[in-house]
């Protein structure tokens, strides 16, 4: 890191006054997947040599692998050679002139989930020009970032305002044969975010604020990395609690993260994609590849998730926690409703002596729906006295829904202390007359016990987000009961 | 009148319980109802709460002039009907004061009334805990949570007092007390008693009538009451035993 302090500093400094939106030419390429295809996205994207390269590396790498089949989970074979690899943004004039064009169920949701009129417009895909009240918003949390020198922008922009950047520190936490998924998404990965926190800062903002009101439209390949520099704090939230609506069946994301020495990086996600209908028809399959590295001495790296979308949920954040004294957690809440499938949990890998993780999920099951925790604790023989503390909790609904508990350890070291404890539980009979009996429907009976249940996955969340989340379990659980 | 029970019969599962129970309670009266295990207690206070799993045969509920069967357990509740579980349930995560506001608020909508600021339930609870001599980390513990069976009791009743029920039923409360949790409970009941308030006692035990002096005492044996008077048949059950009352009834 130290060699080169001084140009990112300099480059922040110059840099940032290029915007986070990126204009692409409008096109959409024929289905298909081989190294033309990643050639023209390249280009299109105007990136560098080196990020072709690795694009046509990861190509030929998954092209190797087979999709994998271990998770707990019933899926539909996927022709990778049907999908569209590029499609051009929508023209805003395809897109609703004003809310009152918006299909009358989503306001409603958004009205369930309390979300702030201003947002209501831009989440529903109003096309919106310069006067609407989010761009004054963002050109002032732009200014903010800037004045404490950092670097956040669209990964497209990074590639071209910051290949340094990303040629030292792409594919170095979740490397292109890491799995299937994350080989498919090094090579036609879309855009997705970058953040750069230099030395000693402390992010003046939750970066999440922004990023909802900038890139509502994600796409289907994202490509995250954050970089947190020695003693630098960021609290990232992706996602959102409002539906959201994709054609792309497939999504495969990776996201990586960096702590260097004293450095915290606080990762929250709020996944609501569209699970399907209660057929269990459409939906997307979200194959997520999250992994953080703690490198630095104390450094801590906090995931925090509330699944509720996708019609199937395949990811792990991990930790990997290198650095001495470092502490990696992970706080998870998945609800599963109708068709639903997901299999989800985290790998904690304890390298650095006195390590520390903290393990928290909660399985929620209703309708017809599967959901598993699949976790890993690996304590390599140098963490001395790591610790790791697991706790994973399944709520069911109904008696035709599923939760399966894997959980993995492999401790190397006598003196690492890892405890695990699990409960499965359905949401009891006597819970619910107890809450009628002193006045409360059923439904709020039901939310109000759910929300027990997750509350210590909830107090992680950003406090405007936790709110919504317990909105967003009433929406999603809606009928489970009763 | 506030409550009439006529001829109640009740079964659970293909299983007469009660059988031809008659009851009738007027505002401002305590009833205890006494009976040994098994005789349909507890099966009684479940259906006028509204329990699902019971199939009520034949016989009707009155309450305050309307069908009572024909309410949901929240609408019962709503009109002021409140239970004092014997095994009160524990909820994780649920704060204890929580519920009660969003309980209390239940009502209050269900009254067409304002729902009340936060202020005034602040002081109305902690008026309430003090009553119950409960400690104010009960307050923002989850409800029934790692309580002790006292505490648990204690809860009940400090539920009770906030939301000021019409008729309130109580349990078994005193079932699992030492006696100085008993005589807080006791005391706590007492306190509430009023002109416009009814409770209905469930007990096995005399010693809880010993604190809370009831106007009338049933005995209830085999799903239905065999004998009615006031609180000396306590007193006289607690010295002959329910058998000899049961052996006179059926004689």
């Amino acid at each position: 890191m130290s060699t080169n302090e001084t140009d990112i500093e300099a480059l922040v400094a110059k840099k940032y006054e290029h915007g986070f939106i990126t204009d692409i030419e409008s096109e959409t390429f024929e289905p298909g997947l081989d190294e033309n295809i990643i050639r023209r996205l390249s280009k299109l994207k105007g990136e560098p040599q080196f990020m072709l390269d690795w694009r046509l590396k990861s190509f030929a790498i998954w092209k190797k692998m087979r999709q994998p089949n271990w998770a707990k989970l019933n899926i539909e074979p996927i022709d990778y050679q049907a999908i569209s690899y590029y499609s051009a943004p929508k023209s805003p004039d395809d897109a609703p002139k004003s809310l009152d064009e918006v299909d009358p169920k989503l306001l409603e949701t958004y009205e369930k989930l309390g979300i702030p009129l201003h947002e209501r417009a831009k989440l529903a895909g109003v096309a919106v020009d310069a006067v609407f009240d989010s761009v004054s918003v963002a050109t002032t949390f732009k200014g903010k970032l800037h004045d404490a020198g950092v670097i956040f922008c669209s990964f497209s922009d990074a590639v071209k305002e910051h290949p340094e950047l990303i040629e030292q520190y792409l594919g170095t936490v979740v490397p292109p044969r890491d799995n299937y998924f994350a080989a498919l998404n090094s090579a036609v990965f879309s855009d997705g975010s970058f953040v750069y926190i230099p030395k000693g800062v402390r992010c003046p903002m939750e970066l999440s604020t922004y990023f909802r009101i900038n890139a509502a439209n994600t796409g289907q390949f994202e490509r995250t990395l954050i970089i947190a520099a020695e003693g630098s704090h960021v609290s990232y939230l992706e996602g959102c609690t409002a539906p959201q609506r994709d054609e792309n069946q497939l999504h495969a994301a990776v996201v990586e993260l960096i702590t260097e020495q004293d450095a915290t990086i606080k990762y929250s996600t709020v996944q609501n994609w569209y699970p399907g209908d209660e057929e269990g028809k459409g939906g997307i399959y979200n194959f997520v590849t999250k992994r953080g590295d703690c490198r630095g001495a104390r450094s801590k790296i906090s995931w925090t998730q509330v699944e509720a979308g996708s019609a199937v949920t395949w990811k792990y954040p991990s930790c990997v926690l290198r650095g001495e004294d470092s502490v990696g957690e992970f706080y998870s809440v998945a609800v599963t409703n109708n068709y639903q499938q997901a299999d989800t949990g985290t790998k904690m890998i304890h390298i650095g002596a006195n390590t520390r993780s903290t393990i928290i999920s909660k399985g929620i099951s209703a309708g017809k729906a599967q959901n598993a925790y699949r976790g890993l604790v690996k304590i390599f023989p140098t963490a001395k006295n790591a610790r790791n503390y697991t706790q994973c909790d399944s709520l069911l609904m109904g008696d035709q829904c599923g939760a399966h508990t894997f959980p993995y350890m492999e401790v190397k070291e006598p003196s690492a202390i890892v405890e695990h404890e699990a409960t499965t539980s359905k949401i009891a009979e006597d819970q619910l007359f107890y809450c009628r009996q002193r006045g409360l429907s059923e439904e709020d009976a039901v939310n109000m016990i759910v929300n027990g249940f997750c509350k210590d996955v909830f107090r992680e969340l950003p406090m405007e987000f936790a709110v919504e989340a317990q909105a967003l379990m009433n929406v999603s659980l809606e009928g489970a009961v009763g | 009148m506030l409550l009439e029970v006529k001829d109640l019969h009740a079964s659970i599962g293909g299983k007469e319980i009660l059988k031809g129970l008659s009851l009738t309670i007027k505002a401002g009266e305590v009833h205890a109802i006494m009976g040994p295990n098994g005789s349909g207690k507890s099966t009684l206070a479940q259906i006028l709460a509204g329990r699902e799993g019971y199939e009520v045969t034949a016989g009707s509920v009155r309450y305050n002039g309307v069908n009572l069967l024909d309410l949901e357990p929240e609408g019962r509740a709503q009109a002021g009907l409140f239970l004092g579980f014997q095994y009160p349930v524990e909820i994780p995560g649920v704060n204890n004061v929580y519920l009660l506001k969003a309980a209390l608020n239940a009502r209050q909508k269900a009254a067409g009334k304002p729902e009340i600021d936060a202020v005034s339930f602040m002081r109305l609870v902690k008026e309430k805990a003090a009553l119950m001599e409960m400690d104010q980390s009960f307050l923002s513990r989850s409800v029934n949570e790692g309580f002790s069976g006292g505490e648990k009791k204690r809860n009940e009743i400090f539920q009770m007092a906030v939301l000021e029920p019409t008729l309130a039923i109580l349990d078994e409360t005193d079932s699992g007390l030492d006696i100085d949790a008993l005589k807080v409970v006791a005391n706590g009941v007492n306190l509430q008693r009023r002109d416009d308030r009814s409770v209905l006692l469930i007990t096995h035990y005399q010693r809880l009538l010993d604190y809370i002096e009831p106007d009338y005492v049933h005995v209830l044996a085999n799903g239905k009451i065999i004998h009615s008077g006031d609180k000396s048949l306590a007193l006289q059950l607690e010295a002959e035993g329910y058998d000899a009352l049961m052996a006179k009834a059926a004689g």
